[in-house]
């Protein structure tokens, strides 16, 4: 086999080649932020005020769109439980079943891929813009470490207020189908309540909330990961956004599957 | 004060400086002037550590700056960047105080305001502006505040990335004596960068110029214009005829 024909045949394989090391080393490079990030979580000096913001950002100002996508999902999930459960007379299980949707894969899921969606792209946005107009330099320049000042309060902020977004989106959720059950589908309000609590386990709740802290590390860090190594200009702060949102949400996706692996499978 | 000893920096298969010599001496404004391009914005990052040389040395009072301990080293130096690089989250009084707030250098909030309003009141600004975000200031104010946040800690090095480009001649003319009088009042080790030729007469005590990676003429200001160098000869007098190759 001539040179030349050998190359020509094993092209395709080689650029196979080269995506693979291309993506094993940005799970390495991402690794390592990851690890650098969170010894700064733990090592002064710390920035409160820095902190603080971040958790009204993450937290507080996420409210309102968990809040929303939670209720509607809640109401939407009765809905088809009920359609569904109609054909084989089980609609009775509606209470059980929003419940156990919700806290356990829905509320977790959603409100990870909200916070990708409103978070992870402004910290992106946000970061890139600092890094092209060189505040980032500058912020060296003032004796404070980037890492210390921009990526760990809004790691801590993720780890911590994320966990707690869920649980209020888990209510809200069980609210929703709440509302359509006893509104529009024909439950008694009180056992309705008490089919959802009884049904819930410690071990769903406690699920939900470690996935809540497991997708808001995972939507900061990409946000900051991605807002820290972008490139120049308007395109890079662009594709910086881009990047970060897409690399959030399919994480958030696989980390859920594997957490479900973790906690549900027998 | 300064020295650098065969610096080389490349980015890829693009060799940016090609082994720079250059020192500065303490209390001594330098200027270094080339074409866009040449890598001086690379040189004083290399010199404070944003980038990392790939060979050649960079001294501070005779010490590696690699080996020093890099929070002392940093607070030794203030920098005044082409943009203004001002953090837009934060009003004008905390980023020229940024450094008095937080760190080695904390004071108590109160009195960091109260330097940062001085520092203001000295770069010709009032104490209303203390108050405003960066985005709400021209560019000319902006780099008044980007010079007040540079001197603040009261550094011994301070460094001016293109501090003219952008503004009105006028403005850049305010922006140029400024920083004479506060060098001087200071006793500051300054080194510019700039290709404004009118800066370089206006704020430099010796001039460099960086071609081709390598410091290609350096020398007192006042015998710049009879260097009998062509290629400092074409750079200063703006010709686009000469040994420097142009694009048309």
């Amino acid at each position: 086999m001539s040179r030349a024909l050998f190359f020509r045949l094993s092209a395709p394989l080689a650029a196979l080649g080269r995506s693979v090391l291309g993506l094993l080393a940005a799970i390495g490079r991402v690794t390592l932020y990851a690890f650098e990030a969170l010894s700064h979580v733990f090592r002064p000096p710390f920035y409160p005020r820095e902190f603080a913001a971040a958790l009204l950002n993450v937290g507080w100002l996420s409210l309102p769109v968990v809040g929303l996508t939670a209720l509607f999902t809640g109401g939407a999930l009765a809905l088809q439980i009920y359609a569904g459960g109609e054909r084989f007379s089980a609609e009775a299980v509606v209470p059980q079943i929003v419940a156990i949707g919700i806290v356990r894969e829905l509320g977790p899921v959603l409100v990870g891929l909200m916070i990708a969606a409103r978070v992870t792209s402004s910290i992106a946005a946000e970061i890139a813009t600092m890094r092209v107009t060189e505040q980032i330099d500058a912020l060296v320049t003032l004796s404070t470490h980037p890492m210390k000042y921009l990526t760990a309060p809004r790691l801590l902020a993720g780890l911590l207020v994320v966990p707690a977004l869920v649980a209020v989106g888990d209510v809200i959720g069980i609210y929703g189908g709440f509302l359509v059950s006893t509104g529009s589908l024909g439950f008694a309000p009180g056992s309705y309540i008490q089919n959802t609590w009884d049904f819930l386990t410690r071990a769903d709740m406690i699920s939900s909330l470690a996935k809540g802290a497991a997708f808001g590390f995972i939507a900061t860090l990409m946000g900051c990961y991605h807002g820290m190594n972008s490139g120049r200009g308007a395109q890079g702060v662009g594709r910086a956004t881009k990047a970060s949102v897409e690399a959030a949400a399919v994480l958030i996706l696989a980390a859920n599957f594997l957490l479900t692996n973790i906690f549900f499978a027998a | 004060m300064i020295e650098l000893v065969g610096v080389h920096k490349g980015f890829g298969a693009k060799q940016v400086l090609r082994g720079v010599d250059l020192s500065i001496n303490r209390g001594e404004s330098m200027v270094v002037i080339g074409g866009s391009g040449t890598g001086k914005s690379v040189l004083l990052k290399c010199i404070l550590g944003l980038m990392e040389p790939d060979s050649g040395q960079i001294l501070l009072d005779g010490q590696d700056v690699r080996e020093a301990e890099r929070d002392a080293f940093l607070a030794r130096f203030g920098m005044l960047f082409q943009g203004g690089a001002l953090f837009d989250s934060l009003p004008v009084w905390q980023n020229v105080a940024f450094r008095l707030l937080r760190g080695r250098l904390k004071r108590p909030r109160e009195e960091a305001r109260e330097i940062a309003v001085e520092k203001l009141r000295r770069v010709g600004l009032g104490p209303e502006v203390a108050d405003l975000l960066p985005a709400e200031l021209s560019g000319g104010m902006q780099k008044r505040v980007g010079l007040a946040r540079a001197i603040a800690a009261e550094p011994e090095i301070i460094f001016f990335d293109e501090p003219t480009t952008g503004l009105d001649p006028i403005m850049a003319g305010v922006i140029n004596e400024l920083i004479r009088e506060i060098v001087t009042e200071m006793g500051a080790t300054a080194m510019t960068i700039t290709h404004d030729m009118t800066s370089v007469r206006a704020i430099a005590d010796k001039v460099a110029m960086l071609h081709a990676g390598k410091i290609r003429w350096s020398g007192p200001v006042g015998e710049m214009d009879a260097s009998g160098d062509p290629y400092l000869d074409q750079f200063i007098h703006g010709r686009a005829e000469g040994p420097i190759e142009t694009l048309r």
